[in-house]
């Protein structure tokens, strides 16, 4: 029943694209993934934001997106054709389709292009993303508060200053509750490979430890800890329904507002080259419901989200030491977006090697 | 009822022809169920897949710097899998490939002239070569399966690769993102004029030529062609099964190195954590789609491109999944290898009683 | 925390089980089916859809057997039928299958999926070190242990298997005595696309019950390494099974413990195992040569 009514979708899309090409005064927004646009994670994410943004703008705008785009050259001829075939602003969200990105936008001065996760703009050429880290913040701290171990695992990818950033953050929260918290950390080396991560999860609960968070996309850590009766968190989705019993909360992307406040910017002429950095204020992401956690907790992690939304709290204030204890900023600063976004040390406390 | 097939005298000349026009028909309409079945107005369907693409000339640029690397790889896989040497790792080559041709550009940044690419390219090719003669030696020292080796071996290539690029190698001005720095321009490979493409796509059909060459016309071609199909009378000719073994792997380790580098030094041009989304695997096909022919590489590599860019316009133009182009390329390799049957047999179909009547057939 | 690591490691192995049994069954008969990864994609998916849609991981495994054979028939009408090369026509199945199970399995992602319970016997499960490992498993290990005894058992103490092996190893003497190659080989190459296809569920129901796209993840091409592995011998390919997944499960506890070794050796550390593995059995030629199927990949087609 599914396929025949996707179908059907397909169909009425195909010919809402027919009609579309013929009226020619929509705006044609487009998207790059990394993954397909399916993924359960991160590519989801950011399709599940353009789905947004076309039910917002209706019929003033017509997306469309290509999917399971290597980074390299096969980024710089998708986002080319992307161009070519009339997109007026370009979604590119994987941080390796940046100098793609870059390249194409040099070739075409009248599209937009949008990029997630990099540092590179040009005059056609914006960058945005997500403080995700106000979120790990905030995980950090519950971790801290119902860990009965006094450790966490933390399931990760790859060693990029994204991910660096999260687990920073995520200690520099637990510590804020517990000062002598643990984390043990596993780099799987791939961003979604389900077996593996679970395999990763089942190590990291044999190791003694009682929560995990991970900077990968399946839910599987989430089904292991919830086999265990052990917890954890989601990314990028709510991912209760995977673990209705094991999630405490999850950090959910949610790019289609944004999406959309960027899309009516080129309709109405006012867009312009940003380097926007959203946070849990702006509704860029949100957290899931607190769940599976008594009543104090669920308040302090409620407190420390309106804190950071209010400003009141920034989660790399001062003092931030390095894990070989020299002092970065002292107490009374924040540390600033640029080191973040370069972020490749770990902070004091944090055992485990950084790869190099 | 049963399909027999009854070996033809000679090899049929019609079939020789006939036999991939047969075979992309054939895949065509299984296409076009597919697309019927799927809801998708399956004419426009093959006209954005396989006319398209070659009605811009940005289009057929695309799709030529997409088919190079993987008719590189294709032309030292022919050489393989005549001899009867399965060669799965070329992915894995390729990526030593990269990181040995990378090597200059890495350590000597400034290093410029004309002769800094040509270094980096016969590095590329070694890098290949020497990753290649692990499985061949293994295979020739200890009789280990090559196709076991040389496939995991392109899993460590990569590890490795990605080992590099997020760490040692790494551009110090690149704000921890991992990929090496950024190739300067006498280290790039140079377009063709008044293009953008790569001077590696007329080099690559030189290489077919000569590769076709070698295999059609000198001994050495003669002995892979017949170890391949005849082990037996390739070793009562007194030739030497474990250098062919070796000869084979080492010409396809070296263009693999060849279209890696190229890839890195040219529509990528640094190292990145991946050179390749598997072009080592889709050559596979190529080759075989070519009929393990050079010459035949060339065309086989430039159908697949023509896949890629129709896959890609169709996934914007009619919201058709990327899985699609797969699909269409494992179907597309059935229909060659079992119309290629056709040129050496001919089939004819039995039924149960006639079967009996031929007891002496069982 | 012994107990647990051992469980994780038998569930890491299982699928490999699974997968590398069918394929050396159908390697015993001669043939060399390098499809088992699409095979095994084709198997989760069905398995996954089946179960969701009926609720009955049970009938899920069905699906993914029916999948796996399909597949598998597929293959052999190519190779055994058509006598197409069986390198080509493996890497061509496995193209065919990932891609396939990600148009069939589009509208599954992001959905839980139905899981298979595991064992429990009260006073026995619960005894220590032993206890889940022995008698805590989920039914399909135990149907992994049941397939490796039983398949050992056909293949060298019954007549069928005597008549498969002599297939394998010399199709021509095979056909002169009288025996049907194409359709013991066909069958060969059936029940190993069934086994594929139980591997690939196992993923999508037991392992993490969930369907993304190719989420067997180059685990059919281990099976295929397991089967040389274990030079062709069920029990060993069973028990080169467990090294593998103990080696892949102990590299991530040596990343927990924090020793210090970047993640992309250790990831690596499988892959080398295998081929050091690979070199010391194939240096051992008697071993090799009694096991290995003498007409391994090389087409049959009857003389009139």
């Amino acid at each position: 029943m599914k396929k025949v009514l996707s179908a059907a979708v397909a169909v009425i899309a195909l010919a809402a694209g027919m009609s579309a090409a013929e009226a020619a005064d929509k705006l044609k927004a487009c998207w790059v993934y990394v993954g397909p646009h399916n993924d359960g994670g991160y590519s989801e994410g950011h399709d599940k934001g353009r789905l947004y943004a076309q039910e917002k703008l209706g019929d003033k705008i017509e997306t469309t997106y290509v999917e399971n785009v290597a980074e390299g050259p096969d980024a710089e001829r998708a986002i080319e054709r992307l161009a070519r075939s009339g997109c007026k602003i370009i979604f590119t969200t994987s941080f390796g389709f940046m100098d793609p990105t870059i390249k194409v936008a040099a070739k075409f001065p009248d599209v937009k292009f949008e990029h997630a996760t990099g540092f590179k703009t040009a005059p056609n050429v914006g960058t945005y993303n997500s403080r995700f880290y106000e979120g790990r913040y905030i995980q950090g701290q519950i971790a801290a508060k119902q860990s009965k171990a006094g450790v966490a695992g933390y399931i990760v990818s790859f060693p990029i200053p994204e991910v660096v950033m999260g687990i920073d953050a995520f200690m520099l929260g637990a510590q804020s509750v517990n000062p002598d918290f643990k984390v043990k950390i596993i780099w799987v080396n791939s961003w979604f490979d389900p077996a593996k991560e679970a395999d990763a999860a089942k190590a990291l609960f044999d190791q003694g430890v009682d929560i995990i968070t991970q900077h990968t996309d399946s839910p599987a850590p989430l089904q292991i800890a919830q086999e265990r009766g052990l917890h954890g968190f989601g990314q990028a989705h709510d991912m209760i329904q995977f673990a209705p019993k094991a999630q405490y909360t999850a950090i959910v992307d949610t790019w289609g507002p944004y999406y959309e406040k960027r899309i009516n910017a080129v309709l109405d002429g006012t867009w312009k080259p940003e380097q926007s950095w959203d946070g849990l204020k702006d509704g860029i992401m949100q957290m899931a419901p607190y769940t599976n956690l008594p009543d104090d907790v669920v308040a302090m992690a409620k407190k420390t989200q309106a804190d950071i939304e209010s400003g009141a709290l920034h989660p790399f204030k001062g003092p931030i030491v390095k894990q070989d204890g020299t002092e970065v900023i002292p107490a009374g600063q924040n540390l600033d977006d640029g080191t973040l976004l370069g972020l490749n040390w770990y902070v004091k406390g944090i055992d485990d090697k950084l790869p190099q | 009822m049963r399909i027999i097939l009854e070996r033809r005298a000679d090899p049929s000349k019609a079939m020789q022809f006939a036999s991939p026009i047969l075979a992309i028909v054939l895949s065509v309409i299984a296409f076009f169920v597919i697309f019927v079945v799927s809801g998708i107005d399956p004419l426009k369907a093959l006209e954005v897949y396989f006319i398209e693409p070659l009605t811009a000339m940005w289009s057929i640029e695309d799709l030529i710097a997409k088919a190079t690397p993987i008719i590189l790889v294709a032309i030292g896989l022919c050489f393989c899998f005549r001899a009867g040497v399965w060669n799965i790792g070329a992915e894995g080559q390729l990526v030593a490939g990269a990181i040995a041709g990378s090597f200059v550009p890495i350590f000597f940044p400034d290093a410029s002239g004309p002769l800094v690419l040509p270094a980096m390219l016969v590095l590329g090719m070694l890098g290949g070569m020497v990753y290649a003669a692990i499985p061949a030696v293994l295979k020739t020292r200890f009789g280990t399966n090559e196709i076991l080796t040389s496939l995991m071996l392109v899993y460590v290539a990569q590890l490795f690769l990605d080992w590099l690029a997020r760490g040692p190698w790494r551009n110090p001005a690149g704000h921890n993102f991992p990929d090496s720095r950024t190739f300067t321009d006498g280290q790039l490979m140079p377009t063709l004029p008044g293009t953008e493409i790569f001077l590696s796509f007329p080099a690559a059909i030189l290489i077919a030529i000569a590769a076709w060459f070698v295999m059609r016309y000198t001994r050495f071609g003669f002995q892979i062609r017949v170890l391949g199909q005849a082990p037996r009378a390739g070793l009562f000719a007194g030739f030497s099964h474990p250098r062919m073994v070796m000869a084979s792997f080492l010409i396809s380790g070296a263009l693999a190195g060849l279209a890696g580098i190229c890839e890195a030094a040219g529509p990528i041009g640094q190292l990145r954590t991946s050179v390749s989304p598997g072009y080592g695997f889709t050559a596979i096909i190529v080759a075989f789609l070519g009929r393990l022919n050079p010459v035949g590489a060339v065309f086989a590599g430039l159908l697949l491109g023509l896949s890629y860019m129709g896959g890609e316009g169709a996934q914007i133009a009619l919201g058709v999944s990327s899985q699609t182009t797969r699909v269409f390329q494992g179907i597309l390799l059935f229909f060659v290898l079992v119309c290629d049957t056709f040129i050496i047999y001919r089939p004819r179909l039995a039924h149960a009683p006639a079967r009996a009547a031929h007891p002496a057939a069982r | 925390m012994l107990e647990s690591i051992l469980l994780t490691v038998i569930t890491a192995a299982t699928p490999l089980i699974f997968a590398a049994i069918g394929e050396l069954v159908a390697e015993r008969s001669g043939v060399l089916n390098l499809g088992v990864e699409g095979m095994m994609a084709m198997g989760a998916v069905a398995g996954f859809a089946a179960a969701h849609v009926t609720g009955n991981p049970m009938i899920g495994v069905l699906a993914a057997i029916v999948a796996g054979v399909v597949m598998a028939a597929l293959f052999g009408i190519v190779t055994l039928v058509f006598v197409a090369n069986q390198v080509a026509s493996g890497l061509a199945l496995t193209l065919f299958g990932l891609g396939l199970s990600g148009l069939i399995g589009d509208s599954f992602v992001g959905i839980p999926g139905v899981s298979v319970p595991s064992l429990n016997i009260p006073g026995l499960t619960d005894l220590p070190i032993v206890g889940r490992v022995i008698f805590g498993l989920d039914p399909l290990t135990y149907l992994a242990i049941a397939l490796t005894i039983g398949v050992s058992w056909f293949l060298f103490r019954t007549r069928g298997g005597l008549v498969l092996r002599a297939v394998g190893d010399s199709h021509g003497s095979a056909h002169t005595l009288g025996y049907d190659v194409i359709r013991v080989r066909f069958l060969a190459v059936l029940f190993g696309g069934a086994c594929a296809g139980v591997g690939g569920a196992y993923l999508s129901l037991v392992y993490t019950p969930q369907w993304t796209e190719a989420m067997t993840a180059g685990r059919g091409w281990i099976a295929l390494a397991l089967v040389v592995f274990g030079t062709w011998l069920p029990l060993r390919v069973f028990i080169g099974a467990i090294v593998f997944g103990g080696v892949s499960i102990l590299q991530l506890h040596a990343q927990a413990f924090g020793i210090g070794i970047p993640s992309q050796f250790l990831s690596a550390l499988p892959y080398l195992t295998t081929i050091v593995v690979l070199v010391i059995i194939s240096r051992n030629r008697v071993l090799v040569s009694t096991n290995t199927p003498a007409a391994l990949g090389q087409s049959f087609v009857p003389d009139r």
